[in-house]
């Protein structure tokens, strides 16, 4: 029996590392394989099926145009599930199996991170389009040399938040309240508040709270007796719209600005229509935005899917035209070459704002700030610093 | 002052809710001596109740407010029948463990049916919407209906369990389950009926929690659950007027530690309660303390 079962072992371990050796080649000649890795089941299925939505038209388009010196661009697509770990497995396959030029994905910033170790000893670039953390694309050992992302990072908009209040806004005296349970809550409030002082404002008062809170009357009837002009409430819109909600029917009435966490059609149910007045929160794009860019984007994306874009969709879009315009100006298929085209880019011009890509491996670009009026969109603008 | 007050306000509406889980706990602990865990989770469907009469039926609050109470009671007294029944013998720790299976099935039971996701309730209009200023004190209707309807339906559980037959039986019952039987009375239908009372204030709690914070979750019971256990042992667990008196401390407790600069104790505070409770006086406020038997 024992040796049955070796023999089948056996077997099994031979068929495993001959199915290994014959994945498909690096292809013909005449098309490009680029990698999709991303979340299109589980948790964050929306985050990952949106910016793929984009990144498929605008692959579309680029073929359709004639494609990168004369070459088509097919996109080798896998769903992770929603699980680093099976990120992981799939940037391995994608390198080892389908030889891919670069990978697009995934779209959440644990996700992405774990891929990036696979992705440094392949040497085979790999970009993110929503990936905020700040530790995405560099920590305490350097930049991460393959990793790229096209989104501004999360201290980044804590940064931008406190001089929107500063200089378009004019407040100087600010109470925070933040999302205590998550890095994303804490790393903005940090710069915020850093940015905020040392512009000349005060922090009157800081309060916590941690996700699947519900009461905040307490710190609100607290924070009410303050001499304060404005909050920031880095956070997301679950906790964020009752936030709002109890703080308007408190009476407080200051202006709220928040983080792209508030952009959900959540925040309008949970907050109601009332409420949100006087909000204001960075994002990534706006669909408000008459840049003929964005425009062309809109109408483009509205043909192809029959729906309005959100910002993962601008950002998925945006992300594929970055790698498309690495390749072009790399001039040949190639993975080093990709790298070095992709870290040197100037002016690159999207839809979510024309951007360069820095030491850090991060956009330098503005962050779009969008006004609330009755929970609708009302204004956006562009904030750059 | 201003401030103290809008705080005791917070405080009383957080503890209305506390105070009606609570009292369900503290019944049914009184009744067969069984923690029911799975009570915060009839508060959940309760809630869940309300939203779909609320969203997909459009009632108003009155007829959502009956309808989830009675959808809770026949939950309540299935749990009882099918679960804990069968067990009134086994030893305690078993009708523990199966509470505690039973909470978790309906947990999960509701996220597999209605996602994990956050619930809005529709927005409310009207009269429900109004606020009231005293001062610079702002009361909201809504904070007045929550309190109201508690006050009410813990004046109704009084009234029953003092001056009705089936209250005088549940009172026997949880005094001297054998001595109640002798006496003709039924126990099982007793603590059917205990279960049933329990399960349709946690069924109001949970609609009225829908209405005023707005979001509801297939998790939402698990906190206030612990929280309303612990106001219940404050009080004396097993006594009445002790899971109402409770309820509010616990309620005004949290929103002072957390009005006050500290709201990332205020759950460390509320649970350091329960410790010291169980350590000075395991009867609670209001228990006597009793000699075991040996």
């Amino acid at each position: 029996m024992k040796r049955l079962l070796l023999i089948a072992l056996s077997v099994l371990l031979v068929t495993a590392l001959f199915i290994g050796c014959t994945g498909p080649g690096a292809g013909s000649d005449d098309e490009i394989r680029i990698g999709v890795n991303y979340e299109l089941s589980g948790g964050v299925a929306t985050y990952g099926q949106s910016s793929v939505d984009g990144i498929e038209l605008a692959i579309k388009q680029v073929n359709e145009a004639g494609g990168i010196d004369g070459k088509k661009i097919t996109l080798i697509k896998y769903d992770n599930k929603s699980e680093p770990q099976e990120a992981t497995t799939l940037a391995n396959k994608l390198i080892e199996q389908d030889k891919v030029v670069a990978i697009l994905g995934p779209a959440t910033s644990g996700s992405f991170m774990s891929q990036i170790p696979v992705a440094e000893k392949a040497k085979v670039p790999v970009a993110s389009g929503s990936a905020t953390a700040d530790e995405v694309t560099v920590d305490e050992s350097g930049v991460k040399e393959y990793a790229f992302r096209i989104c501004f990072n999360d201290s980044y908009q804590g940064t931008g938040m406190a001089n929107y209040a500063l200089n378009n806004l004019s407040k100087k005296k600010a109470v925070i309240i933040m999302d205590n349970s998550s890095d994303y809550g804490k790393g903005l409030a940090e710069n915020f508040e850093k940015t905020f002082t040392e512009g000349g404002g005060t922090i009157v008062a800081k309060e916590s709270f941690v996700k699947g809170d519900t009461d905040f009357n307490a710190i609100l009837t607290s924070i009410k007796s303050e001499d304060f002009d404005v909050i920031f409430l880095p956070g997301y819109y679950e906790e964020a719209g009752l936030i709002i909600k109890q703080a308007r029917d408190l009476g407080i009435d200051v202006p709220i600005l928040g983080a792209d966490g508030f952009d959900s059609p959540d925040l309008v149910k949970l907050a109601g229509e009332e409420a949100l007045n006087d909000i204001y929160f960075s994002n990534h794009y706006s669909s408000l935005d008459k840049d003929p860019l964005v425009v062309q984007f809109i109408e483009d994306f509205k043909e192809e899917y029959g729906r309005e874009p959100d910002a993962f969709n601008a950002l998925g879009y945006d992300l594929a035209m970055f790698v498309v315009d690495g390749l072009k100006r790399a001039g040949k298929v190639d993975r080093e070459a990709l790298k070095d085209a992709l870290a040197s880019t100037e002016d690159f011009a999207g839809v979510t704002g024309s951007f360069s890509i820095d030491e850090n491996h991060n956009p330098v670009k503005a962050i779009v700030v969008i006004s609330l009026k009755d929970g609708k969109q009302h204004t956006s603008e562009k904030v750059s610093q | 002052m201003d401030k103290l007050l809008q705080q005791i306000v917070n405080g009383i509406t957080l503890g209305s809710i506390y105070a009606l889980i609570a009292l369900g706990y503290t019944m049914v602990y009184g009744i067969i001596r069984l923690i029911n865990f799975a009570h915060c989770d009839i508060y959940m469907i309760g809630a869940y109740v309300g939203y779909f009469c609320m969203t997909f039926l459009k009632l108003g609050l009155v007829p959502s407010l009956l309808i989830a109470m009675l959808v809770c009671t026949i939950l309540g007294v299935l749990i009882e029948r099918i679960a804990y029944r069968p067990l009134r013998n086994a030893a305690r720790i078993s009708v523990l463990i199966t509470a505690i299976g039973v909470s978790l099935f309906l947990e999960y039971g509701t996220m597999f049916f209605v996602k994990a996701n956050v619930r809005t309730y529709p927005e409310v209009t009207g009269i429900l919407a109004q606020r009231f200023k005293v001062g610079n004190i702002v009361i909201s209707m809504q904070q007045i209906i929550l309190v109201g309807i508690t006050i009410l339906l813990m004046a109704l559980l009084q009234f029953i369990v003092k001056r009705t037959r089936l209250g005088k039986a549940m009172r026997a019952v949880s005094m001297d389950r054998d001595a109640a039987q002798l006496m003709g009375i039924d126990v099982n239908s007793t603590v059917s009926f205990t279960f049933a009372l329990g399960s349709a204030l946690a069924g109001a709690a949970g609609i009225l929690v829908g209405i005023y914070y707005n979001t509801i979750n297939p998790l939402m019971g698990v906190v206030p659950g612990l929280k309303a256990f612990i106001a219940a042992v404050f009080g004396g667990i097993g006594i009445i007027p002790g899971a109402m008196i409770g309820g509010y401390f616990i309620g005004a407790v949290e929103v002072m530690v957390s009005g006050y600069g500290g709201s990332m104790f205020r759950d460390a505070v509320v649970f350091g309660i329960l410790i010291l409770i169980l350590i000075i006086k395991p009867s609670g406020l209001l228990g006597k303390n009793t000699r075991e038997k040996v």
